[in-house]
């Protein structure tokens, strides 16, 4: 702010509005709002049935995913490190499903075996990274790799056929046009919201990310926060093994490799500093949203599905370079 | 050393030694610090001040040798035991979060939680806010980020810090060494708030005007060793070089 404008009379409410709209910091922050809402008007211009609340109803499901393996992914991101194994472990926690189902276990135990998947794998990687001083991309980087092998070696390269009247109405039904997993989806991201913000954990999450020296002096157990973030990206990354199970009626073992890179393009989109120390849930969430409308409206208008790895890279790009400006 | 210096220091430091590899930082130092005073620590770069202040403060633990502090031996395994015993350091680089507030670094792992175990924000900014202003420290807000605070605003939010919580020992490794004129004043101003308030204080300065201005008691470090110690009243700035040069022998 310059000197003049402290002189000046208070100014409106307009003329501090446009000023602000002027500000590239302001964009910076709000890049997945603004691109959310531009998208949308594009997408709507081009095709009417965009904001039909068909559509509208299938882009929040096919987002509730992304949405969850992002929001562990802004923990991990959030200490300055980055978990690039979230879409195998997800993957090798789907096929833990489809095996324990196709032994007869019951549905529970099915989703705790899943669950479970994911927790330990992401446990491990928390405690390799802080016990054995390992930079977290490379310890991440083994496990995107492990995780996918096992998921071959137990499946034996096959996908499961799982059928389950519940996981059906799971990916399926809901309230109105918010489908089950896309309320999941919510329901975490508040929570994980207020853990953030909301607790002493969250507080040093973020003091940890943002200088670990500090983080220390105080007392911190950097580690003990490293294990922690870890933990939380990997459990959430096996509750997706279930929900992605519910949504294609089947394991596979097939990795989903532009998943795990989409979790970050969401998290950078959302706002989220990839020093780590500064982060949001809304941030990512609505970046998740954004990588999803841009999917589903660009299919919608008939744009080949070759582009889509293509468009989804220059917004990214964009986003970036939009962040520079961050305050 | 008596015995009647021992029995009423608040530290009494013995025989430390730490190496860090081949590069042996401490070697058998010594000294005592009494409560209620400035004790200024001075010696080269390099010479083990900023070691010592980490063992002091639970970073570092000394190879061999004890640390005595407010009658008892310490066994300090983590920064969290020093500071639940009562020891508080300002540390050489500043140890505060730029991205976090100035009231989320002043309770930074002490936080206040209500009784659901969630963050207690309003008592947290409503206390900040008090312990800013019983130390007349100018910070423009409690609620904006360091980031956006001046070298000696963050000191004397590092400071503040250090001052709360009753603390027994405040350690400060050259708080006023990054400041301008202005701004070094009101620190040294904050350190002698801090004598007032009963605090025992542990400076690390480079600046011998400041030693002499504000210390009871003057310890000398050279190339890991503590090589001597004096009353400041009974000492001159240039017998104090001499001693951290080496040109003069105690
Ligand atoms: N963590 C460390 N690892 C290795 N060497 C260190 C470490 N900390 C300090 N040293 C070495 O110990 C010696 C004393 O350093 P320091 O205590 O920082 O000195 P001062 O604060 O008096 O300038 C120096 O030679 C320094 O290089
Ligand atoms: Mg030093």
């Amino acid at each position: 702010m310059s000197a003049t404008t402290l002189d000046a009379p208070p100014a409106s409410p307009a003329q501090a509005r446009s000023q602000r709209l002027r500000d590239p910091a302001f964009w910076a922050d709000w890049a997945a709002l603004v691109g959310l809402i531009g998208l949308t008007i594009v997408f709507q211009s081009l095709n009417s049935t965009f904001l039909s609340s068909g559509n509208v109803q299938s882009i929040l499901v096919a987002a509730a995913i992304l949405i969850i393996l992002s929001i562990g992914q802004t923990y991990t991101i959030a200490t300055g490190g980055i978990d690039l194994s979230v879409a195998s472990v997800m993957t090798f926690a789907a096929v833990v499903f489809g095996w324990s189902f196709t032994e007869g276990w019951a549905l529970p135990l099915c989703m705790a075996a899943a669950v479970a998947t994911g927790l330990l794998a992401g446990a491990l990687n928390g405690f390799i990274i802080a016990k054995g001083k390992i930079p977290d991309f490379v310890v991440t980087l083994g496990s995107l790799s492990a995780a996918s092998g096992l998921a071959l070696i137990l499946s034996d390269g096959k996908p499961t056929t799982v059928i389950s009247p519940f996981l059906l109405k799971l990916s399926t039904q809901g309230i109105g046009i918010f489908g089950w997993t896309f309320l999941l989806a919510l329901v975490l991201a508040a929570l994980t919201h207020v853990l953030l913000f909301n607790t002493r954990f969250g507080t040093h999450v973020l003091a940890a990310g943002g200088s670990a020296e500090a983080a220390t002096a105080t007392g911190i157990s950097t580690a003990r926060i490293k294990i922690a973030v870890y933990t939380i990206s990997g459990t959430l990354a096996g509750l997706c093994g279930i929900l992605l199970v519910a949504r294609i009626g089947a394991s596979s073992p097939a990795a989903d490799t532009t998943m795990t890179l989409n979790t970050v393009a969401a998290v950078v989109l959302g706002g989220v500093s990839l020093l780590g120390g500064r982060a949001t849930i809304i941030g990512p969430v609505l970046g998740a949203l954004v990588l999803t409308v841009l999917v589903n409206g660009l299919t919608l208008v008939g744009v080949s599905q070759f582009y889509q790895p293509l468009s989804v890279g220059i917004v990214v790009v964009l986003a970036a370079l939009l962040m520079r400006f961050q305050k | 050393m008596t015995a009647a210096t021992t029995t009423q220091a608040l530290v009494s430091v013995e025989d430390i030694s730490l190496s860090f590899g081949s590069v042996r930082a401490l070697r058998d130092v010594s000294l005592t610090l009494r409560p209620g005073e400035i004790t200024a620590l001075v010696g080269d770069n390099g010479a083990g001040k900023s070691t010592l202040v980490r063992c002091l403060s639970g970073i570092h633990r000394p190879d061999s040798g004890r640390i005595v502090f407010d009658g008892e031996e310490t066994k300090f395994s983590s920064p969290e035991d020093a500071r639940k015993a009562g020891i508080e350091t300002v540390h050489q680089n500043l140890a505060l979060v730029e991205d976090l507030t100035v009231w989320q670094n002043l309770f930074l792992n002490r936080e206040l939680t209500n009784p659901l175990g969630l963050l207690d924000r309003k008592a947290m900014k409503r206390e900040a806010q008090r312990m800013v202003s019983t130390l007349a420290v100018n910070v423009p807000n409690v609620t904006s980020t360091v980031r956006r605070l001046s070298g000696g605003q963050r000191q004397a939010v590092s400071i503040c810090r250090a001052a709360g919580f009753s603390s027994k020992l405040v350690i400060m490794d050259e708080p006023t060494a990054a400041l301008g004129v202005q701004e070094t004043e009101r620190v040294e101003q904050l350190i002698l708030k801090l004598r007032e308030d009963g605090h025992a204080v542990l400076l690390i300065s480079h600046n011998f005007a400041q030693v002499m201005r504000l210390s009871d008691q003057v310890w000398v470090m050279r190339s890991g060793r503590c090589v001597a110690g004096r009353r400041t009243a009974e000492t001159t700035g240039e017998e104090i070089v001499a001693l951290i040069t080496g040109a003069k022998q105690s």
